[in-house]
């Protein structure tokens, strides 16, 4: 009886001790595929995927409730690269084009309210003066559109020209 | 003046390239004529590799021939001048050559009639200006490369300072069909050519000059080499005729059997590569004083009526040079601006031209030859015609496959998009356009990144900001409320002394 109770004491025991250190030696630290997926966004938080801020969208596309198409500012290239990174591959003919913030002139007021709440600091202008958006900065994150008094700011997808046109793949051959 | 002549071991060793037919006549046996003057002048801003020329005139200035109406947009950039005198009427989008028929902002010029000069500063003696002189007057002249590539010259100029150049190679190759403007030039200008290239040596300060001809061009071999005579500096090198012989690399391979590095530059060989177009520019640019304002141009082609080339101004549009050809035999099944080998298809006869175009193409349906692709049979022809050595039939395979990655492995980037491939296959796969959709894709997606890359910066820096702000707002919170209180604590202590000295004095 004794021999019993103090040989299943020290095994247990023993075992115990081997997990207890286990779970120390081999801890981890969250999912660091979050991190590197949120590290390819582009940090902006501005929610258009749906998700609390890029880390948020960045917990959805690793566990699969969220396509790596949804950023919608980052378009094919960090679509692209976070498929890459998860070895998964994008469902083919889903053309995400960035849109980007236009001011008309005649409505807006100056009241500098876009300026304030652009993330990416993408709208220069004065208190009374015309603002402007500068194209090569600005997301399309909707923000300023949502926060202007006037509904000056309209969302467009980047014009095509010489310089941002690409030669389209031609037509498969059987 | 010895005659270099190719080792005919060299020829047999370099097994690149296609034959495709020459149909340079009859507009290589006819003298250059002048194109005169069309009701409107078109010239975009971007002619030229690098950033596009700032306007200087405004809508509704007068200008005359030779003034500068747009500057130099940045480090590689170009000016550009006025073909001749007129009135600006717009500062506006028009067409440019472009596959897809875009347009780009353009300084449109009603021309007067007159032709009027700005006073021009010639040179009797150029060459005894100074290597800096001679750059910066091709700079302002606005002189890029007239073989189609249309990189600024003067860039390349300063090219030769900073690496050694020793040999200065001038390409009369013009291995596009069709194509006969250099070789026109060369017969008709070789005096001023051979003038233009020795002043381009002196501002290099290589000691060389290797100028290649195909050997279908024997009367321009015959009048350079006569030009050439009194300069032992100078060699006149016959070349076997062959598609693309007129690329840089595959000129310099041709010509002294060394191959430049895929990842340097021609320069790093100790060669620069000038077509012969731009060295006749350089002339006249030193010699007389002017500015690039027009240039030769072949209009031919199955649907033109009389084919010839014809000295143009800069953007005249291509309907005006076939009218001035005889107009259009029948309704032309592809217009091009080029080469029909590495040429832009045209939809829009507006389209100008610019600076780099060498020819204006309107093909009969018999030329085009259009078929619909079939499987590849993988009989390695394109393999064979590829100058670079490259697998054509492999990185189209994988593009098709949308693995860009995989075919950038495999030698993308140093594909020249000669469309020797696709000439050649016999399943008439479209192998250059799978190449130039690459290209753009790949190039497209790093611009992306990079502006990605930028609006984070920027992202972080405002949240960086945010948080700044709002702790010096703290900070001097909290240093007005001590010193508010340390005021209200010496206050409470001199009352408390008043009290004392009050008590004391009682």
């Amino acid at each position: 009886m004794l021999t019993a109770v103090i040989s299943l004491a020290a095994i247990s025991s023993g075992l115990g001790l081997a997990l207890g250190l286990a779970s120390r030696k081999f801890h981890v630290e969250g999912n660091s595929l979050v991190a590197e997926v949120q590290a390819m966004l582009p940090a902006a938080n501005c929610g258009q995927c749906g998700f609390p801020g890029c880390a948020g969208a960045a917990e959805a596309i690793v566990d699969g409730s969220a396509a790596p198409t949804c950023c919608p500012p980052g378009g094919k290239v960090v679509a692209q690269a976070i498929a890459d990174h998860l070895g998964i591959t994008l469902a083919a003919g889903e053309d995400i084009r960035p849109t980007i913030a236009l001011i008309q002139d005649h409505l807006c007021i100056g009241c500098t309210k876009c300026i304030k709440n652009c993330p990416s600091d993408a709208i220069i202008g004065a208190t009374k003066q015309l603002h402007i958006v500068m194209d090569e900065a600005c997301t399309g994150c909707n923000q300023c559109a949502e926060k202007c008094p006037t509904g000056a700011i309209e969302m467009l997808e980047l014009p095509q020209s010489i310089h941002n046109w690409v030669m389209p793949q031609p037509a498969r051959y059987s | 003046m010895p005659t270099i002549v190719i080792p005919p071991l060299r020829r047999l060793l370099q097994r690149w390239g296609v034959h495709p037919d020459s149909h340079k006549y009859p507009a290589a046996g006819l003298d250059i004529e002048d194109a005169g003057l069309p009701d409107m002048l078109r010239l975009p801003l971007s002619q030229h590799v690098g950033a596009p020329a700032k306007v200087i005139v405004e809508v509704g200035e007068r200008v005359l021939r030779g003034q500068l109406i747009a500057s130099t947009g940045g480090k590689i950039s170009a000016p550009l001048h006025a073909p001749t005198s007129g009135t600006i009427v717009a500062i506006d989008e028009a067409v440019v050559p472009h596959p897809a028929a875009l347009t780009d902002v353009a300084i449109h010029l009603r021309p007067d009639g007159l032709d009027e000069w700005i006073p021009l500063k010639s040179e009797l003696y150029p060459i005894n200006l100074s290597e800096r002189e001679i750059s910066d007057r091709v700079e302002d002249a606005g002189i890029v490369g007239m073989g189609g590539a249309s990189f600024p010259s003067a860039v390349k100029l300063s090219l030769g300072h900073r690496s050694k150049v020793t040999t200065l190679m001038l390409n009369g190759s013009e291995c596009e069909p069709y194509l006969s403007c250099d070789d026109r030039l060369m017969q008709e200008n070789a005096h001023a050519i051979i003038e233009g290239a020795r002043l381009i040596l002196k501002a290099t300060g290589a000691t060389r000059v290797l100028a290649g001809i195909e050997d279908n061009k024997p009367e321009a071999i015959l009048a350079m080499k006569l030009a050439a005579k009194p300069f032992p500096e100078v060699h006149i090198v016959k070349i076997p005729s062959r598609y693309p012989m007129g690329a840089d690399r595959q000129l310099i391979k041709m010509l002294t059997g060394i191959e430049a590095p895929a990842d340097g530059r021609a320069a790093d060989v100790g060669v620069l590569v000038h077509n012969v177009g731009t060295a006749y520019a350089v002339y006249r640019a030193l010699r007389y004083g002017e500015p690039l304002t027009e240039r030769v141009v072949t209009v031919a082609g199955g649907a033109v009526s009389a084919p010839r080339n014809l000295r143009v101004r800069l953007g005249t549009p291509m309907a005006y040079l076939f009218e001035r050809c005889g107009g259009l035999r029948v309704p032309p099944a592809r217009v091009v601006s080029g080469g029909p080998m590495m040429g832009i298809g045209v939809q829009n006869l507006d389209t100008p031209v610019v600076k780099g175009t060498s020819g204006v193409l309107a093909l009969a349906a018999a030329e085009v030859g259009e078929r619909e692709a079939s499987a590849c049979i993988r009989c390695g022809s394109c393999v064979e015609a590829c100058p670079v050595g490259l697998l054509p039939l492999e990185m189209a395979a994988r593009i098709h496959a949308n693995a860009l990655g995989e075919a950038e492995e495999i030698g993308l980037d140093d594909c020249l998009t000669c469309g020797a491939c696709g000439f050649i296959c016999p399943s008439r796969i479209p192998l250059v356009q799978y190449f130039q959709h690459a290209k753009g894709e790949l190039a497209s997606r790093s611009r992306e990144q990079k502006r990605l890359d930028t609006i984070k910066e920027l992202t972080e820096a405002k949240a960086a900001r945010i948080e700044r702000e709002a702790r010096e707002k703290a900070e001097i919170h909290a240093r007005r409320k001590a010193e508010r209180e340390r005021a209200q604590a010496a206050e409470a202590a001199a009352k408390a002394a008043r009290a004392a000295e009050k008590e004391t004095e009682a």
